[in-house]
């Protein structure tokens, strides 16, 4: 089921004011790939644009195009809706629905969505949340407010959440910074084994993260406060971090700028 | 270490160190009080006050002062502000409270006089306004049928617009809306009744009715309503908004099942302090509705009567037997008021999002 992603030429706004500019890329299919850059760069801007998310926020637009496999995201009767679906998400900061409880959570992107068998929805919850490394945790308080959870439960619940509707491409916003390192190390172990079924896109501040846990890593950075986010460069992490091509890569991953 | 801490002696008074001072007993707040009113009281009597207020004021004067007094001769300047502030909140809630329970206490007594089974079930036909007996049904009664059909009228309007304000507004039409729905907070009740009037009764051509007045009534619900669901909807983390469009659900369903459910306690006591605000109209029912002895359960059609509008006849009479109706009456409206809340704050606390493990 998962899919490839093919940026070309995007630019991302807000309002007048230009977030990212003109990024090209490509996301391998079952793999991991890992944003880094210094904050404001546009790195949870560039993968808001992939699913849509970004015109959520008010004056945001977008330039270029973002193909899934065939289909371009943009295209003219696309219905965002429907690319959410197929182009899942986890954000920076665990947002269980606080009036659901854990199963609710769980099952909410396919009830709201009104597509489903209420038979098929109890295995569906179970298949989701053990994809999450939840399921011994919480199969015997399934009733119980997601809320009640700790943060990085909390974060494994949103994760089982975003992939119960059975994404094709999850995409994680630093999925791990409002977490422990033993919450931290579970989410990481659960990204390795999700890869096989999804592709998946992390943005992170952490680059012992990128290092563990993706396959490529893409470098943003910015010329100066106020200027839009770049691409510097996209290759493997080994080469990325042993390696890089330039040499902004490698003063920021060594800890020198300027 | 440890072992040391313990074994230390305790009966050895604590050393003196540079950050701890002399400190007055907890209960020295309430001795001063205690005989700041009994100064007050004392001083009162001697100087042959007459009104209860100057012995009240005199304590509440005392009060702040001699906490100020006592604490600046014991623990200082800093703390004596400290404690000045304190004891300047208690004297405000106080001052606050005892009208409230003044009001309370004088409605309960006075009403309870004539207050029985009877009267919650009769009506005032066929009963001189000047003698006792009758009932207030038929005005209970008009009170809620009016309250209801305004609360339908209002509440899914108001909760719609505020929905539209926060969830989809932005331009130049939210805030118009929003200007709007600030001038009608203010409309007085008696041009809201006439407004209605004009329109409904004289352009329309309909005559005094129950739903006249919920008509008047919803207009001064509606703005209530908007200000507060908006407010609750305000409050919606916008992560929830973002993590439920993130799976795919489209933005209706967004704020159906996950905006409103989140802000249904809030929205609900909003909703509830509009009706308490609406149920004590008089203007707009005296226009509008009209009045009548007869229990008239149609609000459609013909006068009606309301609770409000049942104590200002009552005690416009003057007889003793009809100011005792109007007390009881009023301690009726009161009471009624009093379990919506209650009932809101019910639905309130079981629709609330759980937090407990």
């Amino acid at each position: 089921m998962a899919k490839r992603i093919d940026v070309s030429g995007l630019s991302a706004f807000y309002g007048a004011h230009k977030a990212i500019d003109d990024i090209s890329m490509t996301v391998e299919p079952r793999s991991v790939t890992a944003f880094i850059g210094p904050s404001g760069c546009g790195k949870s801007t560039f993968l808001r644009t992939l699913n849509r998310m970004h015109e959520v926020t008010p004056g945001g637009r977008v330039e270029g195009k973002v193909m899934l496999d065939d289909e371009n995201l943009y295209g003219s009767n696309v219905d965002p809706v429907a690319v959410r679906r197929t182009v899942g998400m986890v954000f920076q900061r665990p947002n269980p629905f606080p009036t659901m409880s854990i199963f609710d959570n769980v099952a909410a992107g396919l009830r709201l969505n009104g597509k489903y068998k209420k038979s098929a929805l109890n295995d569906i919850v179970e298949k989701s949340l053990k994809g999450a490394n939840l399921w011994n945790e919480v199969k015997d308080r399934l009733n119980k407010p997601g809320s009640g959870l700790s943060g990085g439960q909390q974060q494994r619940l949103c994760i089982a959440r975003a992939i119960a509707v059975e994404p094709d491409v999850l995409l994680m916003d630093e999925p791990c910074s409002a977490l422990d390192p033993i919450s931290t190390l579970a989410i990481e172990d659960l990204i390795g084994e999700l890869k096989e079924r999804f592709t998946i896109v992390i943005v992170t501040h952490n680059m012992q993260q990128a290092a563990r846990v993706s396959d490529r890593t893409a470098f943003f950075n910015l010329a100066a406060v106020g200027q839009p986010g770049k691409l510097i460069e996209l290759d493997d992490t080994e080469r990325i971090f042993s390696n890089p091509s330039v040499q902004a890569t490698e003063d920021y991953i060594s800890g020198r700028f300027g | 270490m440890s072992h040391a801490i313990q074994e230390r002696p305790v009966s050895v008074a604590p050393r003196r160190g540079p950050l701890s001072h002399a400190r007055l007993p907890r209960w020295t707040p309430a001795a001063v009080a205690a005989f700041s009113i009994a100064a007050g009281i004392g001083i009162g009597l001697a100087a042959g006050w007459h009104s209860k207020v100057q012995w009240g004021m005199l304590a509440a004067l005392l009060f702040v002062l001699t906490t100020y007094a006592v604490t600046t001769k014991v623990e200082g300047a800093r703390q004596a502000k400290d404690r000045v502030a304190t004891s300047l909140v208690w004297v405000c809630f106080v001052l606050a409270v005892v009208p409230l329970l003044s009001l309370a206490w004088v409605t309960i007594s006075k009403g309870m006089a004539v207050l029985d089974v009877y009267f919650l079930t009769h009506s005032m036909n066929g009963v001189l306004d000047t003698e006792a007996g009758g009932g207030v049904y038929h005005a209970l009664l008009g009170t809620i049928e009016q309250v209801g059909i305004a609360t339908l009228i209002a509440a899914p309007i108001g909760l719609l617009t505020a929905v539209y304000l926060v969830e989809y507004g932005g331009g130049k039409l939210a805030q118009a809306v929003t200007f709007f729905v600030d001038v009608m907070t203010g409309i007085p009740s008696i041009v809201a009744g006439l407004f209605i009037l004009a329109t409904w009764n004289l352009m329309l051509g309909f005559g005094p009715s129950g739903f006249a007045g919920a008509m008047a009534l919803a207009i001064l619900m509606m703005p209530v309503v908007v200000r507060s669901t908006e407010e609750m909807l305000k409050l919606v983390p916008n992560e929830l908004r973002e993590a439920s469009l993130a799976l795919g659900i489209p933005k209706w369903r967004t704020i159906l099942k996950v905006v409103l459910p989140t802000a249904i306690g809030g929205i609900t006591t909003g909703v509830m302090l509009a009706v308490a605000r609406i149920t004590g109209e008089t203007a707009p029912v005296l226009l509008l509705v009209f009045g009548t002895k007869l229990i008239n359960p149609n609000p459609f059609e013909g006068a009606q009567s309301s609770l409000p509008l049942y104590v200002y006849e009552q005690y416009a009479v003057g007889t003793d037997a009809s100011v005792a109706r109007a007390w009881a009456a009023a301690l009726v409206l009161i009471a009624f008021v009093m379990i919506l809340n209650l009932v809101a704050r019910g639905i309130a606390r079981w629709k609330a999002p759980k937090t407990g493990r």
